[in-house]
């Protein structure tokens, strides 16, 4: 608790107590009475009265602590001593209450977010310094000690270590990284000593990018948020002036002043409307931290709750259902054995850059002994010829085969066939294809378990790649052969077929679909640790690339939401209720109050329910 | 220009969404976001005459909640 709010409990304390002496002892009316209920009305509410004063002077009339003034000293006009008292001073403790409550859900959101490095490491003529992160400079090397907060980003020169990334990706499972790997700031150093040299400023850092798009995440605004201050405008001034007809109008007809006017100021005190306004903001608060901690960044608001009636999610292919590398997948060999087919292409391959060859290579895994290679040749969209060991070997697709005049068959599996041949003699073929990542079938069936429509999947891989990765995701359609314009357009043609009320998702890997990202009602960029382009480009970023963050995703925009209308429902209901029991006579000037600050505290509650996301 | 200011002692929720709706009003401002749960404020505004538009915002926040401070650096 801070200072000012420890003041306000010891005022709290010291009023409740005197006023239950009064109430056994004191009369109950007449001048006495009301001098001595004056002074722990006074001592709880003197700075309600005092607030209500200044503001007034500078013109805001329907202030908060004006309408409670009104009210109280209504109460204490029409001899209603101990309510009057009583109604400051509960009145007070809700406004504690609240104001602890926001203080320490504030706090907690925070702590969620709490992944700014407080320096770095650098040697300095042989001495280890500890310096603020932004002093260093690109090409500098740090040493990040076991238990250490990685500052900055960059690539590992010296040391192994295993590297908690649970603070950006939700991921409990440490990752290792070793020589020449990449290290992204935020991340926690857990074992072993590390060299780094810095890749990135600390202000274009990792870490730096997240807390910039966390902390402006408040500024963009849902529509439920704008709805509900817009309304507070007016919900005031609405009720004050349903208060002074309700003074006035009856009492001309049926007479009983006193009976009407203690109703109007019951109609005061609910008309503060700070249980809206608080409880709205704070729920989307809420969902973006708990999502944040699930290692899902949401820019705004607005965001979560367009995400929240998705019904349509089109995905990237490459990158985001797949790992986007390419791996040999199948080895069939013809009268030689597997691994003197590998052998063969990956020398035939050594000297060509392109990814397919390198996948080969890959899979070869032993060093290659450029002397065993007499002669190497590359034929631009055919393949390679070689001599290796004196034997002519020509490794390429169909066309190239045809035109050596070597009889080859076609693979039955999908994917890109390199086909090899030895002296002029077929002698077998690898398929290389990109893996479809572990979780993407489960990301697709768990979309579909949480009521999403349709999913389409884009791709600029040949047609029989595409179907045959959706057909066994379960994807319900697939575009393939597209170049990124035609994503775009196919993308606006899915926007214009939907139904109204449902949202369009696009979810890519932020690589060349930044114009698809934007174009979409939300755009999920993925596997974003390091990727400045998809961290601009999205509207929600997946820290790691794991699909099946989406669906939690869109539970958590589902949930918040639900948290948001039902605060709505709930603090206009009471109120409404009040309101009308207030009129009718039934309700006390203690209902009210607890319309008012009651309301607000357990909406308060309510909201940080958001902040749990563990049991999605 | 925009630029984000720290807000001392917002306590009231209301407070802040009278506060952004008053400074959108002042001359000059395109844009104003007053967040009530991050206790900042986002002003968005004519880079000519920015300072005396952050000076001017200073004093509409005094109007509505003189407790509250924006926070210059």
């Amino acid at each position: 608790m801070k200072k000012k709010q420890k003041k306000v409990l010891i005022r709290i304390i010291l009023s409740a107590v005197i006023l239950v002496c009064l109430k056994i002892f004191a009369p109950e009316e007449g001048w006495l009475a009301a001098a001595l209920y004056a002074v722990p009305y006074l001592i709880i509410g003197y700075d309600v009265i005092f607030k209500a004063g200044r503001n007034i002077a500078n013109g805001q009339v329907f202030d908060e602590n004006f309408l409670m003034m009104i009210a109280t000293i209504g109460a204490f006009a029409t001899g209603e001593f101990t309510e009057a008292a009583a109604v400051m001073l509960f009145y007070q403790t809700g406004e504690l209450f609240q104001s602890v409550a926001v203080g320490k859900s504030r706090k907690s959101i925070s702590a969620l977010m709490d992944i700014r490095p407080d320096y770095a490491n650098i040697e300095r003529d042989g001495v280890l310094e500890q310096v603020d992160p932004d002093e260093i400079a690109v090409g500098d090397t740090i040493i990040i000690k076991a238990g250490e907060r990685i500052p900055l980003d960059g690539v590992v020169l010296e040391g192994e270590s295993a590297v908690d990334t649970s603070a950006l990706t939700g991921e409990s499972l440490p990752r290792t990284v070793h020589e020449g790997g990449d290290v992204v700031s935020g991340c926690i150093n857990q074992t072993g000593l590390l060299k780094v040299r810095v890749t990135k400023p600390f202000g274009e850092s990792t870490v730096s990018r997240i807390l910039d798009l966390v902390e402006n995440s408040a500024s963009k605004k849902a529509k439920t948020e704008n709805f509900i201050t817009r309304f507070a405008r007016y919900y005031t001034p609405a009720v004050c002036f349903a208060a002074l007809a309700l003074a006035v109008l009856p009492p001309l007809f049926a007479g009983g002043w006193l009976t009407w006017l203690h109703r109007a100021l019951i109609f005061l005190v609910i008309s503060c409307p700070c249980a809206l306004v608080i409880s709205v903001p704070l729920s989307f608060f809420g969902g973006i931290g708990g999502a944040g901690r699930q290692g899902i960044l949401v820019k705004g608001g607005s965001y979560l709750e367009v995400l929240a009636r998705s019904g349509i999610v089109v995905f990237d292919k490459t990158g985001t259902l797949t790992k986007g590398v390419f791996n040999v997948t199948v080895i069939h060999p013809e009268k030689i054995s597997e691994s003197r087919l590998i052998e063969l292409a990956a020398y035939a391959e050594s000297y060509s850059t392109h990814p397919i060859a390198r996948s080969i290579i890959e899979t070869y895994a032993m060093d290659i002994h450029r002397d065993r290679i007499a002669s190497c040749e590359e034929l631009s969209g055919r393949g390679v010829r070689a001599e290796i060991d004196g034997l002519t070997v020509c490794a390429g697709n169909d066309k190239m085969m045809d035109e050596i005049g070597v009889k080859w068959h076609p693979c039955h599996h999908v994917g890109t066939t390199v086909h090899v041949a030895v002296n002029g003699e077929y002698a077998g073929h690898l398929v290389i294809s990109d893996e479809v990542k572990e979780t993407s079938a489960a990301a697709i069936k768990s979309l579909r378990d949480i009521g999403i429509a349709k999913t389409v999947m884009l791709t600029g891989d040949a047609r029989e790649v595409g179907e045959d990765t959706a057909a066994r995701l379960g994807i319900d359609e697939v575009y393939s052969e597209l170049l990124p314009a035609d994503k775009v357009a196919k993308t606006e043609d899915l926007l214009a077929k939907k139904p109204q009320n449902s949202a369009l998702v696009f979810v890519g890997d932020g690589i060349n679909d930044a114009p698809v990202l934007s174009r979409a009602d939300i755009g999920i960029a993925m596997g974003a640790m390091g990727s400045d382009a998809a961290i601009e480009a999205a509207d929600i970023v997946l820290m790691d690339d794991d699909p099946e963050k989406l669906s939690i995703a869109v539970k958590i925009a589902r949930r918040t939401l639900r948290i948001v209308y039902e605060n709505i429902v709930f603090a206009l209901g009471v109120k409404a209720l009040v309101l009308l029991l207030g009129a009718l006579g039934y309700a006390s000037m203690w209902a009210a109050v607890f319309a008012d600050v009651g309301v607000s505290v357990i909406a308060i509650l309510n909201a940080m329910r958001a902040l749990r996301t563990k049991d999605l | 220009m925009k630029k984000t200011f720290k807000l001392d002692e917002l306590d009231c929720a209301n407070c802040g969404a009278k506060m952004e709706a008053a400074i959108k009003k002042i001359d000059g401002v395109n844009d104003c976001t007053v967040s009530f749960m991050t206790q900042k404020l986002t002003l968005d505004a004519d880079d000519a005459r920015f300072d005396d538009i952050v000076k001017q915002a200073q004093k509409v926040c005094k109007k509505i909640e003189p407790d509250c401070e924006i926070v210059v650096k």
